[in-house]
């Protein structure tokens, strides 16, 4: 069976920063990826170029058979996504948001309303189609947020750091609704987070990039296996070293302050 | 295409007309002005043998409406790069130009609206356009010069990262283009180099627009100003669709 992602030697340079250093990966259809590392190691960047966010400085990319340099949009189209930051309209409501989102990708109006009736249901927000997103919590507007991902069929859904925020509780949700969605859809799902325990329960395979480089990859039983730990926590802190890392983003810092005392 | 556009419009056109306290806020300044100018500095003005200033000033004041909105509109773009909607639009299968279009239009759209709020006010505190039935193609005026700033917003605003370079536009850029543009003075006896501070303003010609549609009044004269500020807008479009063809996050 055909990979439905395939990265190889994937390098990206800002300046004379190598932010990602040519790094090699595929992804079996259906298959579950945790894509795990310190701030800053690379993830994010990885991400926005596998979704045509970014274009690499080197190297090459096959989303479902597609390259994004070349045909964006049938990229596009291939893979949902849920940001690390919500990127929902807040002035908009749950419907409108989902609506507009149908209406871009170009879902036809039959399909789109049923689909969005049903995406909602199985997101538990059906009751709440007609609020406007600001009033909700960020629980809800993560749900919110990969109902619309999932809304034009997508092959692959990524989620950078889906429940980062979010109390145990809703985290468990989140992952029952993957868990659920993987089983009605096949679905391939690539994310990113730092909760270990959940890379290791939730996960079929992770890798572990660190400085911009993929340095382990495998189940997490076999990651555990090769370090002689416990538990994937201890394994990734053996292999990424117990330094804390600073994410060089102190404009992003400023702008989330100001947006916050601005209160939108 | 087309269904890009129109969804990008509805868009802003939505999202405003739901922001009551942004519409109400808008109108502080402009009144501010008028008040401020029109009444204080009315009687110099008059004494100066330059007739009513008041009437002189509105046209001034609606354009003023319009390029704080559009630009504003425009440069809501930092925020929505961050942690907005803006990331939503840009990985969906739709062409960029078309994402860039509709909000610019959207940006005009909402624009003149809130300029044509303004110029009500006006009317109400007693400015009287010489002709009731020129105040369509005033209105059309409006949407040329909205659109204009709104895509001029939009542009800017992709090459500028936080708050800092937000504050640094609207200092340098747009404060200057409001008051460099005639908006508040005759352009009659001014010294050379403000001459050619005006000239290079596409503020001007917009205000000079509305000038000769409302109180008969013409610098650059009604075809100048037109086809100035189409050929400034028809630039902007291509650059700012090109710039956002590029952009990435």
């Amino acid at each position: 069976m055909a990979d439905i992602i395939e990265v190889k030697e994937l390098t990206k340079r800002f300046g004379n920063f190598q932010a990602v250093k040519g790094i090699s990966f595929s992804l079996a259809q259906g298959a579950t990826f945790g894509f795990l590392g310190p701030n800053g190691a690379g993830k994010s960047t990885t991400i926005k170029m596998l979704t045509t966010l970014l274009r690499p400085t080197s190297g090459t990319i096959l989303i479902d058979g597609h390259d994004p340099a070349s045909e964006p949009d049938a990229v596009r189209r291939a893979f949902g996504i849920v940001f690390q930051d919500p990127s929902l309209d807040e002035d908009l409501t749950t419907w409108e948001n989902m609506e507009l989102h149908g209406l871009l990708y170009g879902v036809p109006r039959g399909t789109r309303r049923a689909r969005i009736d049903e995406l909602l249901d199985f997101v538990e927000l059906d009751d709440r189609r007609n609020s406007y997103v600001r009033e909700f919590s960020g629980g809800m507007k993560r749900r919110l947020e990969i109902a619309r991902g999932l809304l034009h069929d997508p092959k692959i859904i990524f989620l950078d750091e889906p429940t980062l925020g979010l109390d145990p509780q809703t985290r468990n949700h989140m992952w029952a609704y993957l868990g659920r969605l993987k089983a009605r859809e096949g679905i391939t799902v690539f994310f990113t987070t730092h909760y270990m325990d959940e890379a290791d329960r939730h996960a079929d395979t992770v890798a572990i990039i660190d400085h911009g480089c993929i340095i382990a990859s495998g189940t997490g039983g076999e990651l555990k296996r090769q370090t002689r730990k416990d538990t994937l926590e201890d394994a990734f802190l053996l292999l990424t070293g117990r330094d804390i890392r600073d994410e060089g983003a102190s404009g992003l810092e400023h702008l989330r302050m100001m947006r916050r005392a601005r209160g939108r | 295409m087309l269904r890009t556009i129109w969804v990008m419009w509805l868009r802003e056109v939505k999202k405003f007309s739901r922001s009551r306290s942004r519409i109400v806020g808008a109108l502080g300044q402009p009144l501010l002005f008028l008040l401020a100018l029109g009444y204080g500095l009315g009687s110099v003005f008059r004494a100066a043998g330059q007739g009513n200033y008041l009437q002189f000033l509105v046209p001034g004041i609606v354009g003023m409406s319009i390029i704080f909105t559009s630009i504003f509109n425009g440069m809501q773009i930092i925020w929505d790069r961050q942690f907005g909607f803006l990331k939503e639009t840009l990985v969906a299968p739709v062409p960029r130009i078309a994402i860039m279009l509709g909000r610019t239009l959207g940006g005009a759209t909402v624009a003149t609206v809130q300029g044509c709020i303004v110029f009500a006010l006006t009317l109400a505190l007693g400015f009287h356009p010489y002709c009731w039935t020129f105040i369509v193609p005033a209105i059309l005026m409006m949407f040329l010069m909205a659109s204009l700033f709104s895509a001029f917003g939009l542009t800017v605003a992709t090459f500028v990262r936080d708050m800092q370079g937000f504050q640094l536009v609207m200092n340098f850029l747009v404060m200057p283009m409001f008051f460099l543009s005639g908006a508040l003075f005759p352009l009659t006896n001014i010294p050379p180099l403000l001459r050619v501070l005006v000239t290079v303003d596409p503020l001007s010609y917009g205000v000079d627009g509305m000038r000769t549609l409302l109180i008969d009044t013409s610098h650059f004269g009604l075809a100048v100003d037109v086809t100035i500020l189409i050929a400034i807008t028809t630039l902007l479009l291509a650059i700012g669709s090109f710039v956002f063809s590029r952009l990435q996050v």
